[in-house]
């Protein structure tokens, strides 16, 4: 067994005075040591705060509701404010969209990276300078003993960017949760992240949550994935079987939505309409309103099945 | 009538664009020497990374800045030469949309009022038919025109692009210069938009100007794409061929760099560096620095577009025979 992070029946809602908002609706996933998974879906679909929820993360109104989180086998939803502080850039790590989310603005890098060592670690200054030099060695940075003196402003979107990988791996996590830190590159700076993303994973040996609304890039990364829709997993399996053989109508239509798998100049093939708001959400499944399939029956909300060894699908009328 | 089929709708010669550089600053070079041409119908795909200047072109087209240096041509005719109350017409012909659907539409003003305004200031309808132009608007771009009093912030992302969209063409333009205009939009909804930038094409036998950074988008809506790197056209050509045979090396990256599904748990094998600081450019060809061609004439002199093929432009010292 090397499940590394087991996510079971997790819900977090968000109690405001509108009413409930489901933003995670029994999500469940497990993940393997070393392994990449996929988390995609449109905005508001809860893929990041799934992450956030994983983190300990989430914010009043909101708060998880039930279900478990174990990481290394050891529970996560009990612990107190002190046993997150523990764990958090220690074992379980997070890299947000903008990299200004992580670094302070006006610290200079040593400090904040410094900081991030020696409350985790009893070593000395000395000790715990070597360590983010190295590591910044690692991410691909230039001049790393000039660069720790300089602040987060002198650095490029794409250097912040490589800050914040360094900072989240300083203390080896076990899991890192990497929510769309690309997003906001240019496409060769992207590339250059991913192959550092998928270089520091292999040697390390931390299993990562990639959250992402790209399936293109999912593609490339991931060895697992799950689709998010409305607070709920609809589809999940290995990479090749989702995006080869999708059997939700969900992922089929996302997939079909992306311009390169469409004849230049036709229209796109599209799904209509718009992702549900998520409060008040009823009974059934969230997507059938969307759906080219829907039936009387997706008025029940439709259970997890297992089509095959490995995958998992929330569908009552699954493509063949 | 061949003649007008053979004069482009806009045409842009050696344009430059700096900006600052005043006092003791240097000034940014934002544009150095770009020269292209739109035809009728025309759907010509802009494509480059952040700051490398496609929306400062773009901002020169619509004319919502002026060049420091270069000619731009409606129809064959100066920009200059479109002035006065006569050639009002023409000068609407150009229409911007924007990128960002939340910022792009002013948030006090119903939604009316923002498609509405500009037709009636420009006579081009009677302010009691406003209404009745602006319904016929929104049912083109696909909203529900009883939902015409309401505000931006009642609307979804989505159908705030709708509503720029309309509002562009409430003034009957030829031509959208379209700036990351589906950037900000979900997979799904994108597809949508993209959808209405296609049949409103086909509709209105407009003309587009697609900005973006996004190579699957381009290459999905447009018929030549130009690719540009720090202020500089670094290729030009067909969308297809483009695709298949890229010849500059910094294109022949970009379309190795693009995620792709059906490239799975692939190696990235990225080009090195980060894109040069426009207010200091490498000398000679500007993706010197990265390129892994890169030898001596390079460093030294600027590539000028040359012909590669028919229809296909390209600046790059390798092409030329030793």
């Amino acid at each position: 067994m090397s499940a590394v992070l087991e996510v079971d029946g997790l819900r977090t809602h968000f109690f405001t005075r509108a009413g409930v908002v489901k933003a995670v609706d029994d999500v469940g996933f497990t993940l393997e040591r070393g392994k990449v998974l996929g988390l995609v879906g449109e905005s508001g679909s809860g893929k990041s705060m799934t992450g956030y929820s994983i983190m300990g993360l989430v914010d009043e109104p909101g708060r998880i509701v039930s279900g478990s989180i174990r990481l290394e086998g050891a529970e996560l939803t009990r612990l107190d404010a002190e046993g997150w502080r523990r764990l958090r850039g220690n074992r379980i790590a997070m890299i947000f969209q903008d990299p200004m989310m992580t670094l302070n603005p006006v610290l200079r890098i040593d400090t904040q990276m410094m900081e991030a060592v020696l409350a985790h670690q009893a070593v000395s200054r000395a000790a715990a300078r070597n360590r983010c030099r190295e590591a910044l060695a690692w991410v691909g940075i230039a001049s790393p003993e000039e660069r720790l003196r300089a602040y987060p402003h002198q650095f490029s979107g794409g250097m912040r960017q490589r800050i914040a990988i360094a900072i989240a791996l300083l203390n080896r996590p076990a899991v890192v949760i990497a929510d769309e830190p690309t997003t906001a590159l240019d496409v060769t700076i992207q590339g250059q992240i991913l192959a550092e993303m998928q270089r520091l994973c292999r040697e390390s040996g931390a299993a990562l949550i990639w959250i992402t609304h790209d399936l293109s890039v999912v593609a490339g990364l991931a060895d697992r994935v799950c689709v998010m829709y409305a607070g709920r997993i609809v589809e999940s399996g290995p990479v090749d079987d989702i995006l080869d053989a999708p059997l939700h109508p969900y992922t089929r239509g996302l997939l079909d939505s992306i311009p390169a798998r469409n004849v230049p100049g036709r229209p796109l093939a599209q799904i209509p309409g718009m992702a549900p708001a998520p409060i008040a959400l009823g009974e059934g499944c969230a997507f059938r309103d969307r759906c080219s399939r829907a039936a009387e029956a997706c008025a029940v909300s439709p259970p997890v099945s297992s089509p095959a060894a490995s995958r998992t699908l929330r569908c009552l009328r699954p493509l063949a | 009538m061949s003649a007008a089929v053979d004069t482009p709708l806009v045409e842009l010669r050696g344009i430059c664009k700096r900006f600052g550089g005043r006092r003791s600053t240097r000034p940014v070079h934002a544009l150095d020497g770009v020269s292209f041409l739109v035809r009728e119908r025309e759907v010509v795909g802009l494509v480059g990374e952040s700051g490398c200047g496609k929306s400062t072109l773009g901002r020169i087209v619509s004319r919502l800045l002026e060049p420091s240096e270069g000619e731009r041509y409606w129809r064959g005719r100066p920009y200059a030469q479109l002035e006065g109350r006569s050639q009002r017409a023409e000068r609407l012909a150009v229409q911007m949309i924007f990128q960002d659907p939340y910022a792009s539409l002013n948030p006090r003003m119903r939604v009316d009022r923002i498609v509405g305004e500009a037709p009636v200031v420009h006579g081009l309808v009677a302010a009691r038919e406003r209404d009745e132009y602006v319904a016929r608007l929104l049912r083109r771009v696909g909203l529900d025109p009883s939902l015409m009093r309401r505000f931006p912030h009642q609307f979804s992302g989505g159908q705030r692009s709708r509503i720029g969209i309309a509002r562009a063409l409430a003034v009957n333009p030829r031509f959208l210069v379209c700036d990351e205009a589906v950037a900000a939009l979900d997979v799904s909804i994108q597809a949508q938009v993209l959808n209405l930038f296609i049949r409103l094409r086909e509709e209105l036998g407009l003309a587009y100007l697609f900005i973006s950074h996004d190579l699957g988008v381009i290459r999905h809506v447009s018929d030549r794409v130009l690719v540009m790197y720090l202020g500089r056209i670094v290729e030009s050509a067909p969308a297809a061929e483009l695709y298949s045979h890229p010849n500059h090396p910094y294109t022949e990256a970009l379309i190795l760099e693009v995620p792709r599904i059906d490239a799975r748990r692939r190696r990235y094998v990225p080009i090195r560096g980060e894109i040069p600081s426009p207010l200091a450019p490498p000398s000679g060809c500007h993706f010197h620095p990265r390129c892994p061609k890169a030898f001596g004439r390079c460093r030294a002199e600027r590539p000028l577009l040359r012909e590669v093929a028919p229809g296909h432009l390209s600046a790059c010292h390798l092409n030329e025979a030793p």
